[in-house]
């Protein structure tokens, strides 16, 4: 093979450009939302991790001589109607909070994605399909969907998980067939094609990896809306049982008490609105960050 | 790559070729008994302004048409015969033996993959090479297409290169398994004109030096002048005229041609002369007119214009048009168009 013999004008244009103004880290640490929803998130991680080591009192002992206390330097926060002591019990519930989280957000993101990428991939009546069953799975109260999934199986953490991944399900589906429909219509996917290789394959290796960031936003939405969710159903008690703390419990423990001791209501209270503000953060940082358009520092 | 049947049969071979589309508008006649052939090392040009059918043309051969397209008509590769050939077995095509090039590099390449993975993919996908033979592979493509410094950039990602860097990164791409039909749908569209000339003649020498045959497409007669060696005008998804680019150029047999011809800008024209355009717009596909779809844009149209489409009668050796009035036509090629 030879090479021309004349030094081609375009040569002298674009050689090693760096490949980003800087890297992520560098942007990522200077950027207020993204790191605000960083320090709130992994404050909550670290709570539910904490709570697998140490915890300052049993979360399942009741000490009803104890009841009610006020805060105190054996109490931080004082004590429950059943005499638990509320920070062990707000580590405790963070753990729940994203467990259900994850497994509920990962059965939506799994199968929202393969289904939006399928239907993005097959077009007609595939696509057809998807989209209206998750059109319909959408319309469907998710509450209406937990509580009848509870009077088939029971409530619990289970009932909870599947329910809340399930109505996760349509927004991936839609998320994904979108963005992965403008990536089919761009010309590097026509020359993959012309390429010799199939769909399978150009989802895999073309698709897939130019909408991850998209997906990665939504997710962290998701899980932010997965505990919302997660709480609520607790409230309601279709969710985590007792004795298993969770948020949403307390807050339903603390509701016939809201005259008597309003601060039951306020802890748990502000966990979840700490969580659910992390993530919202850090989504929308990680949205200006992975999408190189929107790059700005805030 | 073995030259063995390059004289007889042609390789590829386009016969009544017709395309409807079901658009919103309804159904779209794009494409109406186009035929050609082709044999190694011949070059052809479609030539034509937007939207007369040659991209989807282009399309049609390499099998990646809208699924709402209709195909009549056949298309055979070396006699084995592609309409309504499966998927799968198209793609074992695409890319191995029909190749193409696209119009705009800045996007025709995968923005999230190295340049040397997308030009060794093919080899992957064809050949049962290693990641490694297809890698020094891919180097040796790039240098051959004049990528300098390929062995230390072949890691490098889309965007580090400028246009006519990438359309010689497309064109290694599109040359990896050494196909026999090779495509350029307007490669040098998107170019600055310096880079245009560049890139026309790497893809002649390589059509040369592997004994390819090409169709090249543009709306740029002086493209189209310099790089094929047949050509074909197109006009409302039929081929108006067609024939050796030397006979095409200097007879023009047919209105549209001429019209086409002289809305080129002229160099050395007297200052304010105001380009030559051609009366009226482009027919819409979804209401083609029942005869010649240039009649209603024709200076010398007459009544059984409007009738059918005009048969393509011969008026020289190889050179076909499209045209009941050839004798008007040609006799007086300038006078032939209202301006």
């Amino acid at each position: 093979m030879s090479s021309p013999s004349t030094v081609p004008a375009d040569a002298q244009v674009a050689v090693n450009r760096p490949r980003r103004a800087a890297g992520f880290w560098p942007r990522a640490l200077r950027h207020r939302s993204f790191v605000a929803g960083g320090v709130l998130s992994l404050l909550v991680l670290a709570a539910a991790s904490l709570s697998l080591v140490w915890t300052p009192w049993s979360a399942y002992e009741l000490d009803i001589a104890a009841k009610l206390r006020p805060p105190s330097l054996a109490h931080w926060l004082g004590t429950d109607v059943l005499g638990r002591d509320i920070v062990s019990l707000l580590l405790v519930g963070a753990r729940s909070t994203i467990l259900v989280g994850i497994i509920a957000v990962g059965i939506g993101l799994t199968s929202g994605v393969c289904l939006g990428l399928v239907a993005a991939a097959r077009r007609g009546w595939v696509e057809e399909l998807i989209m209206r069953m998750s059109d319909f799975t959408f319309a469907f109260p998710a509450v209406l969907s937990a509580i009848m999934l509870a009077a088939v199986i029971g409530p619990g953490m289970v009932t909870s998980i599947t329910a809340i991944g399930i109505f996760q399900i349509p927004v991936f589906v839609r998320v994904t067939r979108g963005s992965a429909g403008a990536i089919w219509a761009r010309e590097f996917v026509l020359a993959a094609r012309a390429s010799g290789k199939g769909r399978f394959r150009i989802t895999i290796e073309h698709v897939l990896p130019n909408i991850l960031s998209v997906l990665i936003v939504q997710a962290t939405i998701q899980f932010a809306l997965a505990i919302l969710a997660e709480a609520a159903l607790s409230y309601l008690g279709l969710g985590t049982q007792p004795p298993q703390p969770s948020w949403g419990r307390m807050l339903n423990d603390a509701q016939s008490l809201l005259f008597q001791s309003p601060s039951l209501a306020v802890y748990p209270g502000l966990a979840i609105a700490v969580a659910v503000l992390g993530l919202n953060l850090l989504g929308d940082g990680l949205r200006d960050l992975l999408d190189p358009r929107l790059a700005r520092e805030r | 790559m073995t030259v063995q049947n390059s004289t007889s049969a042609p390789l590829i071979e386009v016969d009544n070729l017709g395309l409807r589309l079901d658009t919103s508008r309804g159904p779209a006649q794009a494409v109406r008994e186009v035929s050609f052939a082709l044999r190694r090392g011949e070059t052809l040009g479609l030539v034509g302004e937007s939207g007369c059918g040659k991209s989807i043309t282009a399309l049609a051969l390499m099998g990646l048409l809208p699924e709402r397209a209709v195909v009549s008509g056949s298309i055979r590769l070396d006699g084995r015969e592609l309409v309504g050939l499966p998927d799968p077995d198209y793609c074992r095509l695409r890319g191995n033996r029909i190749s193409m090039i696209f119009q705009e590099p800045m996007t025709a390449l995968n923005p999230m993959h190295t340049i040397g993975r997308q030009v060794a993919e093919p080899l992957r996908r064809h050949t049962n090479c290693s990641a490694a033979e297809a890698r020094s592979q891919a180097i040796a493509l790039l240098d051959r297409v004049g990528l300098p410094d390929a062995a230390r950039r072949v890691d490098a990602y889309p965007h580090q290169f400028s246009g006519g860097q990438r359309q010689r990164i497309t064109i290694a791409m599109a040359l990896a398994c050494q196909p026999d039909v090779l495509i350029a749908d307007e490669p040098t569209t998107a170019l600055d004109v310096t880079i245009q000339r560049q890139i026309l003649d790497l893809i002649a020498e390589l059509v040369t030096e592997r004994g390819m045959a090409m169709i090249l497409i543009s709306h740029d007669l002086g493209v189209i002048a310099e790089n094929v060696q047949r050509m074909m005008v197109m006009y409302g998804g039929t081929v108006v005229e067609s024939g050796t680019t030397e006979a095409v150029f200097s007879r023009m047999g047919h209105p549209y041609t001429q019209g086409l011809f002289r809305a080129r800008p002229k160099l050395g024209a007297r200052k304010g002369t105001r380009l030559q355009t051609i009366a009226g717009t482009v027919p819409e596909l979804a209401d083609l007119p029942a005869g010649c779809a240039f009649a209603d844009r024709c200076a010398i149209v007459v009544d059984r214009c409007r009738v059918a489409l005009p048969a393509a009668v011969d008026v020289g050796a190889r050179h076909r048009v499209r045209c009941l009035r050839t004798d008007v036509a040609m006799a007086s090629p300038a006078g032939g168009l209202g301006a």
